[in-house]
Order: C-alpha cells, then structure tokens, then sequence
C-alpha cells in the first residue's frame, strides 16, 4: 500500500471486510462485530490520512488498472469528496459502536448479514463520493441502495412493506440518473467527469445536455427524499432497527446531495444549471417547500421516531435550498448543513433508540420525567435540539448563517423568512419533548421510572456526537476556509 | 417526419416502454405487478443505450485483418454495451432484493394488496 492508492483503500477495504465478516462471523457469531469495526477503522483511517494529504498537497488521484483517463476509470480525492469520505465512515463508525447493543436486543439472531450489510452499505457511500467516472456512481448507487433495502428490511413487521416502497422509488431515482448519464454520452462520448467538463462548454446549446442535467437532478432528487419526493421515507426510518437508522438517516439522503453538487461543482459548472432552464431555482423553491411542509408535519407527529424522520426531509431541505440559490455562500451553507446535519441527525436518532432500548417507548407524551432518569442522554438530545434549532455556539446555527447570508446576497427574501420561521418550527417540536422531559411531573409509568442511561458503549458514542456538535461550532471557520472554499472556488 | 420515425424508432419505443413502466409503478396495486413494471422500467433505459451504440453496415467490435483499424465506423461501439451488462447486474439483484421483500410481506400479511396493505399499516 502506498499513499497514492488511498483514494481506491476507502471504498475497497471495506468491500474486503464485508467479505470477512460473513465469513468468520459464519463461523463464530461474536467474531461479525469486531471484524466489522477493524473494517470501518481501517477506512475511517484511510479517509482522514487522504484529507490531511489533499490540505497538504492538494487533489489526489488513482486509476484503476493502471489506465489513464479518459478512458480508464479514476478515482479522484479532492476537498470535496474527502470532506465527505472522512463526515462517512466518522459517522458510520460511531453509529457501528453504538449499534452492538442495540441489534443485540432488537434483531439478536440477524447481527451477522446486518454487520456485512451495513460495511457494503458504506462502502457503496464512499464509493460515490471518491469516483471521479459518472457510471461508477451508478454503480455505487446502488450497491449502497441494495445494502441499504435489505437492512431496512429487517426488524419491525412492517418494516418490509416501507422498505417497497423505498426499493420503487430508490430504482426510478437511480435510473434517472442512469438515463442522465446515458445522454451526457451520447453527446460527449466519455464518461470520466473531468473530461466531461472539458468538452461541455462547446455543447451549452445541446438541448441533450439539458435533458441529462433535468434527469440526473430529478433521480437524485428522488434519492435525497426532497420535497415533493419524500413520501417513503417517514415509514422508514420508522420501522427500521434503530442501530440501523442511525447510520442510514444522518448519510443516506445526503450522498444524493452531494451527486447534485459534484454534478454542480465539476461537471456541468454552476452557469449552465441557472441561465436557460431554471433548474437550480426549481431546486431552491423544492427545498424551501420542503422545510416548511416537514416542519409542519413533524409538529403533528406524537411518535419521536417518526418526528425525527419528518424534521430529516424538512433539514435535507436546507441542503437542497443552499444548492439552489448558486451562489458560493449557499453552497458552502449546504455542505456546511449536510456536515452538521449528520452529526445532529446520529445523535438525535441514537437518543430515540437509546430511550427505546430502556423504556420500549416511542410516545413524546409517555417521556415524563425521563431527564432525571437518563441524564447524560437526555443532555445529548439537549444539544441536538438546540443545534436543530439553530442556537450558537451549537453547529447548526453557522449553517443557517450562512444559507440566510447567501438568500439575502441573492434578493430572495422569501428564503430568508423560511429559514427563521421554520427554525421557529424546530423550535415548537423540540422544547415540546425538552419541557416534557425535564418540566413536566413524573408520570408514574413504571417503565420511565426505572429507566437509566444506556449501556457504556451506546452512551459514549452519543455523547461522542453530542460534543462534535459543540465542536463543529467553534472550529466551523477552520472548516470553511481550509476545506469548503476550495470547493466553491472551483466555480466562482 | 416520417423519415425520422423511422430512422429513431428504437428510441420512440424505448420512450414507450419507459412511460409504460412508471404508469405501472403507480397505478397498479398489487406488488408483484408493480415489480414487474419496474423491470420494464429499467429494460427501457437498457434499450435506449443499446440503440445508442447501433450503426448500419458496422460489424461486432473485435478486430477484423480485413477491415483494419483506420476507420471506426465500421466496428459498433462496444462501451454501451459492457455498460449496460453492468446495470443486467444491478437490475438482477434489485429484483432479488425487491422479490425478498415481497416474500417477507406476504409471509406476514398473507396480501399483495397496497391498499389493504396500507390499511394494515395505519393499524
């Protein structure tokens, strides 16, 4: 292994200890989580040795085979895509951390395919974000989508009937995308993005290349559940193991993101996308529905799973809102919320599967009480809340800084107004379960009163997440000028 | 007009097949049809790739002494092709992972039904 290759060890060690653990977890059952864990820390180690090489040295790149690009495939490591390599497999490491108490109770006899499972989901992530050739994407995609399919699967009773929903709406998204790509060949003959970019300026006329840029947002679109497109994702992450959600909900919708900014960034460049077919704004405006109406609905949700789930389309919104408005400010607030909405988003979940691991309860009204009884994990659902909310010093302030400075550069004020109502919205839901949690009387119900904090390992990682949103806050100028503008310097 | 029908038919079908398969995603109720709908779904995207790569009077790209290397036309493009024996694969293994699922649901509920099955989930 030397350090050029790291760019191809991100994805491939992980395929490779996939492998390892239906192997020897066929073999002893208790072997599955840690080979699982060595897995993710290999790569998470791979991904941040490839971030400390691109700040140092800048953009690095692999070709499989040995062939040269155009024609061979490449796999490239820039800031954007080891931003999102490293945010990946973070995340998925801790949330694998967390899950092994978890799926102990909930799914005990299905541990060993889970842990296989979920390496091959990360792997199909990570995959996406270091391809630098378009149909290697798809190919990812859907490695990530079939892994992520089979694992929602499992667990409640009518988990499966969500997950088909999802397997329909996941396979048109990714054809789509598939059908985008097809057409970018047809007209450019290569398949490699930089190449692609190299040769579109001569083609903006191309009604082709619209239509491709029409089909790959519109299938990502359906993959990032955006508004009007979310339809299967409440039941979900609803239904789905808890140990599951927790690395499905924060990196599933936001790889579809990322398509549509590398899309942005490298392929199509940020003029096309706006002069002609508004593409971008319709992407803006989809966002901004989505942050209402998901706000809205996740008021009306008494279950907190399901209430997360609906404020994810709501903040997935945000993403596709910075997208949107095509400018460097509001890029950089998008890659900003996908960054801190992960971490929020992990620990929100892994409270919610925490309390379930404890009580069995998922009603906000049966919560009474519960601050005493589970200190440390209700004070991580404090800080999310806050960070939801969008309260500094917690991370989620700065992004929505930064989506109400770039809507206010733009003239849009409607924007600007969705951003501070629907943090007024956060606002309704969140305090609704804090004041419950802390404020109201104890209820009596046995089940809260002889709760406690999780065991060790769930505890720490939550309030792992929990100080990372503190974190991301204070140092989020570090990330901006080192890591995100680089990235939207590429188009201004 | 004409002329262009015939000389695109492939893709006008292919269009056809596309709408055909999202038509039946939607309106069907009962999974397994809905599945299958899917696979034609996807088998149009396919056909629209293979059309891509046709020519007339071009042979199969391995490489001929008599026909030499100078003039690409006369080999079809094999990329299209190799692509979309990639995406058999993903289609193979999503319907696989989709007829899993369907099986699980009716182990469960004894229906393909949507709307009985949508009933069942508000319970």
């Amino acid at each position: 292994m030397t350090i050029d290759q790291l760019p191809v060890i991100i994805p491939v060690s992980l395929l490779i200890f996939t492998c390892l653990t239906l192997l020897f977890g066929f073999l002893r059952k208790s072997l599955a989580f840690p080979i699982a864990l060595t897995g993710m820390a290999v790569s998470l180690a791979a991904s941040i040795l490839g971030l400390v090489q691109v700040l140092l040295y800048g953009p690095q790149s692999y070709q499989l085979g040995g062939w040269a690009p155009p024609i061979g495939i490449e796999y490239v490591l820039d800031h954007l895509s080891a931003f999102m390599a490293v945010l990946i497999t973070f995340i998925s490491f801790i949330s694998l951390i967390y899950s092994r108490h978890s799926f102990a109770r909930e799914v005990p006899d299905k541990v060993v395919p889970l842990y296989a499972l979920l390496l091959l989901l990360v792997a199909g992530m990570v995959g996406i974000v270091v391809t630098g050739d378009l149909f290697n994407v798809f190919v990812f995609l859907e490695i990530a989508s079939l892994a992520g399919y089979a694992v929602m699967a499992i667990g409640h009773e009518k988990a499966p009937v969500a997950t088909f929903r999802y397997i329909i709406i996941g396979t048109i998204g990714a054809c789509f995308y598939l059908l985008g790509v097809g057409f970018l060949y047809f007209a450019t003959g290569t398949l490699n993005m930089a190449d692609i970019a190299r040769l579109l300026p001569d083609l903006y006329e191309s009604r082709l290349i619209l239509a491709a840029a029409v089909f790959i947002v519109i299938g990502m679109a359906l993959k990032m559940a955006l508004f009007p497109f979310h339809i299967w994702l409440p039941d979900v992450y609803t239904y789905a193991p808890s140990g599951v959600v927790s690395l499905v909900a924060p990196l599933m919708t936001k790889v579809g993101a990322y398509v549509i900014i590398r899309m942005l960034v490298s392929v199509f460049g940020p003029g096309f996308l706006s002069e002609g077919f508004p593409l971008m704004a319709v992407l803006g405006w989809l966002g901004a529905a989505a942050i209402v109406i998901g706000s809205i609905l996740a008021i009306a949700q008494s279950d907190l799973r399901r209430m997360l789930a609906y404020s994810s389309i709501a903040q997935i919104g945000y993403v596709a809102l910075g997208i949107g408005l095509n400018n460097p400010l509001g890029l950089i607030g998008a890659m900003l919320h996908i960054l801190n909405h992960a971490f929020m988003k992990a620990c929100l979940f892994q409270v919610a599967g925490g309390i379930r691991y404890r009580t069995g309860l998922w009603q906000i009204p049966m919560l009474a009480g519960l601050g005493r009884k589970m200190p440390w994990t209700m004070a991580a659902f404090t800080i999310g809340a806050i960070s939801m909310v969008g309260i500094p010093p917690a991370a989620g302030f700065f992004s929505k800084w930064y989506l109400v400075l770039s809507s206010i550069e733009a003239h849009n004020w409607v924007f600007v107004i969705v951003i501070i109502i629907s943090s007024l919205l956060n606002a309704v839901y969140f305090f609704r379960i804090l004041e419950k949690a802390y404020a109201s009387p104890e209820s009596g119900n046995e089940l809260v009163n002889t709760a406690s904090d999780p065991p060790a390992s769930m505890t720490v990682s939550i309030m792992v997440l929990a100080a990372g949103i503190l974190i991301l806050g204070l140092i989020n100028a570090i990330i901006i000028t080192n890591v995100l503008q680089p990235v939207v310097k590429l188009i201004s | 007009m004409f002329q262009l029908l015939v000389d695109h038919y492939p893709y006008y079908l292919s269009t056809v097949l596309l709408a055909l398969g999202i038509w039946g995603m939607f309106a069907k109720r009962n999974l397994m049809k809905k599945l299958i709908a899917l696979t034609i779904f996807q088998v149009s995207i396919m056909l629209i790739f293979i059309s891509s790569s046709f020519k007339t009077s071009a042979t199969i790209p391995i490489f001929d002494p008599d026909l030499g290397l100078t003039n690409p036309d006369l080999y079809i493009n094999p990329l299209p092709h190799v692509l979309m024996l990639t995406a058999i694969v993903v289609m193979v293994a999503t319907s696989g992972v989709a007829l899993a699922v369907i099986l699980m649901i009716y182990r469960r509920y004894h229906t393909l039904d949507e709307h009985e099955l949508t009933k069942r989930m508000r319970e």
